[in-house]
């Protein structure tokens, strides 16, 4: 596995990532303001994916409650733009990464003394009582009409007078996305860091780690912390663009949406996972235009790729190129 | 004294059918240590297909009090398709890391899910009260409707059944042989193929049937696999992974403390089975009758 992301690595050359990046950066220019939408979303999830992925591809931890901290941070910027009228952007994503990380340092030391499925229900759990309490306490949440987002200030611009697309597919797209890029950066640091080794050696063999001296559920339980970071930034960039909050972010059915966003880019591979999120926004958007039942298309992707293709789309890529570089 | 015995009329009714979809899920992680996450699914459609089948034998002319009779057939019957999801899904992903199984029933969940919404639709599905013609018990000052005490017999029933098959047949020693150590129960040339595809089978109509007995007391909603789904879990969680004896107590427990917040301060509902669950899954990981490792 390891041979295989490096050789993945090399093979993504910095330039490849600047064009990519350049490109995304200019699309509001010339893509529809639809498309310019979905690729909003796909950030948001993207930043999200991305810090699930250091639980689940290199710590080996499987949450199926991550949407949990997504939604944490879409209520922090529905609280802070609706009930506190603080409108700033910056300052609702400190507080949703704050808000997220000390939520996530309590539950994560009582999840990451579990692994496998024990992990994963204690996740599911959490993620379901967080439901229940938005679902229930509705002076304070909404209950099931969720929340409203107002529109947040930009770097303490005030865009009140743009209509609605215009700014969530013109600044706030460029805004997303250098968040994006920057987060995309510390993860890759964060990945290819000796702590980031460290989370991969837990994976591979924890007895083996611990013996090594790495405390094994510590690094477990930072690991936790970051991704629900990751997962409330992306949460907090998706409210004002989504425009409203509900509970059933955080229901067991969305967190399993970002297990499959995950599995099916490739959780082996650092990109996997963002090119899972594209796939997975663009695919629905185009299956639920042609059929109300793309839930039924989604669950057979689904099976198809645990069945035939565990290593994602990332993984066919992989091996592919793999075996036209060994031919020649 | 009347709310109390309404309390828990209702709790143990609510286990009764929650205890058959768990049992299901717990034979299937036993043996083959797939946790199920369709269960819920499958109860739906037991439910669905049951209203469908006692609607044609009500249209028919058929005396209304029989309509038991057809609608257990209906909930064994849909259970069939068990060996379709087994022999076609589950069974290449055996040797696969659990998440990736867990991953698959979710694959499935999404994939019924619609095939539900494609035959019955989304408006809510009824017999229409068909389950009054029964009539209602006095009991202690408390009226319980008769269906709901045929509903918790069944259940009653089943489970006993299913203990003397675990416990006192052939088959059953099989399964608690192949739960307890695979390899070796090969080894000594049980055929694997046929184990697995009985015992989700087994899994399989004991969710259906549970929807199928359940479903006349109120409607078929689309939203009824899912939400049965989160309470299978927290009643497999308090009872013990993979141990039938928890699925019995923890079934009891999570419907008496919902019929007990439902009448107290239904706000609170849910939530306290959650908080239960994790507090089980903290102190004792493995509930209350597991023995699985964690």
């Amino acid at each position: 596995m390891e041979n295989r992301f490096g050789i993945a690595l090399a093979k993504l050359k910095t330039p490849t990532i600047v064009v990519a990046g350049l490109v995304l950066a200019t699309l509001p220019l010339f893509g529809g303001q639809f498309l310019n939408y979905l690729m909003l979303t796909f950030f948001a999830y993207a930043i999200t994916v991305m810090g699930f992925n250091l639980l689940f591809g290199y710590t080996g931890l499987l949450s199926f409650g991550h949407a949990l901290f997504m939604t944490v941070g879409a209520y922090t910027a529905a609280f802070l733009t609706s009930t506190f009228s603080v409108p700033y952007m910056e300052v609702i994503l400190v507080v949703a990464v704050i808000v997220a990380a000390l939520l996530a340092a309590l539950i994560g030391a009582i999840c990451v003394r579990y692994i496998k499925i024990y992990f994963a229900m204690l996740t599911l759990a959490f993620g379901m009582l967080f439901y229940t309490f938005l679902l229930k306490f509705y002076f304070l949440t909404g209950g099931d009409e969720g929340m409203r987002v107002l529109r947040p200030y930009l770097l303490g611009f005030n865009q009140a007078e743009t209509p609605k697309m215009d700014f969530l597919t013109g600044s706030y797209y460029i805004y997303a996305l250098v968040v994006l890029a920057v987060l995309t950066f510390v993860m890759w640091r964060i990945v290819s860091s000796p702590f980031g080794l460290c989370l991969k050696a837990i994976r591979d063999n924890p007895e083996k780690a611990e013996y090594l001296g790495v405390s094994v559920k510590k690094y477990r339980w930072y690991a936790f912390v970051i991704s629900a970071a990751y997962a409330a930034v992306g949460g907090a960039i998706l409210a004002p663009a989504v425009g409203q909050v509900d509970p059933g972010l955080t229901y067991w059915t969305h967190s399993g949406t970002l297990v499959f966003m995950t599995l099916l880019g490739g959780f082996e591979y650092f990109f996997g996972p963002l090119l899972g999120g594209i796939i997975y926004i663009f695919l629905q958007d185009k299956v639920m235009s042609l059929t109300p039942y793309w839930r039924f298309i989604f669950g057979a992707i689904l099976a198809f790729v645990v069945i035939v293709a565990p290593g994602g789309v990332a993984g066919i890529i992989g091996s592919f190129v793999r075996r036209r570089t060994q031919r020649g | 004294m009347e709310t109390i015995l309404n309390i828990l009329f209702s709790g143990v009714f609510h286990a009764s059918t929650l205890f058959l979809v768990a049992a299901g899920l717990q034979v299937v992680f036993g043996v083959q240590k797939v946790f199920n996450l369709a269960c819920g699914t499958l109860y739906a459609l037991g439910a669905y297909f049951g209203i469908t089948v006692v609607r044609v034998f009500v249209d028919h002319g058929f005396p209304k009090p029989l309509f038991i009779l057809p609608l257990i057939a209906a909930g064994l019957i849909i259970g069939l398709v068990g060996p379709l999801i087994e022999r076609g899904l589950m069974r290449f992903v055996y040797d696969r890391d659990e998440t990736f199984q867990l991953l698959l029933t979710f694959g499935i969940v999404m994939m019924l899910e619609d095939v539900i919404k494609f035959v019955w639709g989304t408006s809510p599905q009824s017999t229409g009260g068909l389950d009054l013609v029964y009539g209602q018990l006095n009991v202690l000052g408390a009226t319980v409707p008769v269906y709901n005490l045929i509903v918790i017999a069944c259940s009653l029933l089943i489970a006993g059944l299913m203990g003397y098959l675990i416990m006192n047949t052939r088959f059953g020693r099989i399964v608690r042989a192949t739960a307890d150590k695979k390899e070796m129960s090969e080894a000594l040339g049980i055929n694997m193929r046929s184990v697995y595809i009985k015992v989700f089978t087994l899994g399989t109509v004991l969710g259906t049937l549970g929807g199928a007995l359940v479903v006349p007391t109120g409607a078929a909603v689309s939203e009824m696999g899912m939400e049965l789904i989160v309470l299978a879990f927290a009643v497999v969680v308090i009872g013990g992974l993979g141990s039938m004896k928890g699925a019995f107590a923890g079934a009891l427990i999570v419907g008496i403390l919902k019929s007990l917040a439902i009448s107290i301060y239904p706000e609170l509902e849910m939530l306290t089975i959650y908080v239960i669950v994790i507090a089980v899954l903290v102190i004792k990981p493995q509930g209350l009758f597991g023995s699985a490792g964690v």
